[in-house]
């Protein structure tokens, strides 16, 4: 099929836009029977999510971890696995910066909390490494191990965090010792958003450098294309694959040490609130592009600011947003069968005409 | 191609923010014909109606809600991560938010005092903390009942219908407000007849319906004929149990509307006695109460209604000791009290206060609990 560039951009702009504006007008609707408002309705949506500063920091916020949670689902997409773990990865990436302190002195500066960074890199990506290996030298369905993976995760965290690991004085929040004051993230240049932001920016960034414009990001694409093809043209396609799933489950054990060391301090069962799971909403509509998830990560954020006002200013309840995510995640992902036709306007014949011999078969 | 796509977006969210500049004006006026009257926030960490813990505040949010002069706004379903600071800073500078009520246990620390940090003039009270002198700032503070009263109670009721003398506590997590629930229980029913015996199941953690359904058909199928709970949402035990023909004590909430026939009694929270203590300190200007608790004597606590199972000895027996409770006359936690392992934990002649701060900090299970923390 042939398109011209002026439409490929057209649409990326365009789809995502008409699909957002018919999940906001369905939700209008939707409210307006439940005799609310929907001007109103509208109006606060975009006050809370974009209106201030206090809200775009409150959006850009909540979307930090998304970002670097959705690249736990894009990068092993990319090379042809559906992972969907990455909630496992973050918790056990925020209990390895919650407890690398136990096993070695750290130094109370930046460097120290590189270190910290790191160890969560680390365990997350083992862990997803371990559900890529799973599939390529076990066979094993990388889609449910990374799930269940996810489970014994928790698990783990649990056991660690209630157990061994447990500050004595935490009572009724069972916690690791909190790390030290020098130790943890601060906020960006007086802002109320911390450095999360920037690291999810940046891997994003750099993911998408990886895939787009080096040799082995190729490599890992031809491999997501077609594993035996890439295994003909003699590219390790094990390796590969295992290393993209590291990757992944790296971005996503990165995303819960800085839960950790930006926003509570020690590992405790707060760390388990669905970012990992919300990551794969996130990636799926980005299309796994890593480029695509920085806004898509700041709209899902955008809509946890704003269903926050909406519920104080209209009483609505927290289930209504979840409505409109679901309109306009259901319109964006259904727009995707507008592709390529957008700005056909019904001239180009959509498929070739088939053969005289091609006749349909008899049921 | 993304980067134009990703450049366009920027600069039509840009052009949108300044856009909306224009639109905030109304509410910045709004806001500020509404400082005549307090605004109160109050934050759920579930739903507002999941008949239990949140359902307990959210019904005195709704009391404070029809006082005169008072405003309130509400979020559920916060999350304890960075997500409930920015609804605390948002009810402040959107809402102009006064007061504020962060009821779950993880709210505490470090959101809830992280916000308070930052805007000394806004009063927080948050549910369940230990606010304590010195360590955490003044326009912060913590209150808390004393629910095991009630579960003693309910305990008493359970030992008077139980047949089986097999009683059953489906709990989250083995923390020291949990622990002292399961154990008040316990001592009720087995004052009743001290041959009973309280079998707990922890689930892991607060909401986990389909844990909390599979520990009381476990438990049902080992012969108990009385549970209770203590998990945010009591609804999934309520209804497991009146199904399988058993009888249910309840918590947080009353349950009674789930089971009528099954709903024997319950320990319920009724906050509006502490909200309005602490509503009324920052409606005068009064220094803001740190450190609030109560029990059934203080209204802070109630208890449900009896159900049509309860029989006549049952009753006066629990009203006989609520009667004492309520007087100040009566205390749980007695020595000599054996924990289940055999280890003297008070000894004889030591009584606790219920505001000794020592049980706040339990961690045994006592002489009749079947089970292990």
């Amino acid at each position: 099929m042939s398109t011209r560039p002026w439409q490929e951009t057209g649409e990326a702009i365009a789809l995502p836009i008409l699909a957002l504006s018919g999940g906001l007008l369905l939700f209008g609707v939707f409210v307006w029977f439940g005799g609310h408002d929907p001007i109103e309705v509208w109006k606060l949506l975009f006050v809370g999510a974009f209106g201030d500063s206090f809200s775009w920091q409150n959006t850009l916020q909540r979307s930090a971890p998304l970002m670097l949670t959705a690249l736990c689902v894009a990068l092993p997409a990319r090379a042809g696995l559906t992972i969907i773990g990455g909630e496992g990865a973050l918790v056990l990436g925020g209990l390895a910066a919650a407890g690398l302190p136990y096993l070695m002195p750290l130094p109370a500066n930046a460097f120290g909390t590189l270190l910290l960074l790191l160890a969560a890199a680390a365990a997350g990506a083992l862990w997803i490494a371990l559900a890529g290996a799973l599939r390529q030298f076990r066979g094993v369905n990388e889609t449910i191990s990374s799930l269940l993976l996810g489970y014994i995760a928790i698990a783990l965290f649990k056991h660690f965090v209630e157990g061994p690991m447990r500050d004595p004085a935490s009572l009724n929040k069972p916690s690791t010792l909190p790390i030290a004051e020098g130790l943890r993230i601060g906020g960006m240049a007086g802002y109320d958003v911390h450095w999360g932001l920037a690291w999810g920016v940046v891997l994003c960034l750099v993911a998408a450098v990886w895939l787009g414009w080096t040799t082995h990001g190729f490599a890992t694409r031809v491999v997501g294309g077609n594993a035996r093809a890439a295994r003909l043209v003699g590219l390790p396609s094990h390796q590969l694959i295992i290393t993209a799933c590291a990757l992944g489950g790296a971005a996503a054990g990165l995303a819960g040490g800085i839960e950790v060391a930006a926003v509570h301090t020690s590992a405790n069962a707060s760390l388990i609130a669905g970012l990992g799971y919300a990551g794969i909403l996130v990636s799926f509509v980005a299309r796994h592009q890593p480029l695509a998830i920085i806004p898509v990560a700041i709209l899902f954020g955008g809509f946890g600011a704003a269903g926050s006002l909406l519920q104080r200013r209209m009483g609505l309840p927290d289930a209504s947003v979840q409505v409109l995510l679901g309109f306009s995640f259901v319109l964006i992902l259904a727009s995707e069968a507008l592709r390529g036709r957008l700005f056909n306007f019904g001239l180009v014949p959509k498929r070739p005409a088939l053969p005289a011999a091609g006749q349909p078969k008899a049921a | 191609m993304t980067h134009d796509f990703d450049r366009s977006r920027r600069l039509a969210l840009g052009r949108l923010s300044a856009a909306s500049l224009a639109t905030l004006s109304p509410w910045a006026l709004r806001e500020a014909l509404a400082q005549s009257a307090l605004t109160v926030g109050y934050i759920y960490v579930g739903p507002r109606d999941d008949f239990g813990y949140n359902q307990a505040h959210a019904e005195a949010a709704a009391e404070v809600k029809k006082m005169a002069g008072i405003k309130i706004v509400e979020e559920e379903n916060v999350p304890e991560t960075q997500a409930v600071q920015k609804t605390m800073q948002g009810m402040i500078s959107q809402d102009g938010a006064k007061l504020l009520f962060p009821t779950s246990f993880g709210y505490f620390d470090p959101h809830m005092l992280a916000v308070a940090a930052k805007n000394p003039e806004v009063r927080f009270s948050h549910c369940g903390g230990m606010w304590t002198e010195g360590k955490h700032p003044k326009n912060t503070g913590s209150f808390f009942g004393y629910i095991d009263e009630a579960q003693y109670l309910n305990g008493v009721v359970a030992g008077h219908v139980s047949k089986s003398k097999k009683i059953g506590f489906v709990a989250a997590k083995p923390i020291p407000q949990v622990l002292r629930n399961i154990n008040a229980f316990t001592l009720g029913a087995r004052s009743v007849d001290p041959k009973i015996t309280t079998s707990v199941i922890f689930t892991g953690d607060w909401s986990m319906p389909v844990k909390e359904a599979e520990a009381t058909g476990g438990l049902a199928d080992q012969g108990v004929d009385v549970f209770t709970m203590h998990v945010d949402g009591p609804k999934v035990v309520v209804e497991t149990a009146a199904k399988r023909g058993k009888f249910v004590c309840g918590y947080h909430a009353s349950q009674a509307k789930l089971a009528p026939q099954a709903y024997l009694t319950g320990a319920e929270w009724n906050w509006i006695t502490a909200y309005k203590l602490i509503i009324d300190a920052a409606r005068t200007g009064k220094p803001h109460p740190n450190f609030v608790r109560g029990g059934l004597k203080e209204g802070f606590v109630k208890t449900s209604a009896y159900g049509p199972a309860v029989p006549e000895a049952a009753r006066k027996n629990a009203d006989a000791v609520k009667a004492k409770m309520v007087a100040g006359g009566f205390d749980i936690f007695t020595g000599e009290l054996k924990d289940n392992t055999g280890k003297v934990v008070i000894p004889k002649g030591k009584t606790f206060k219920q505001t000794d701060i020592e049980l706040e900090s339990m961690n045994y299970l006592v002489e009749g609990v079947i089970g292990k923390i």
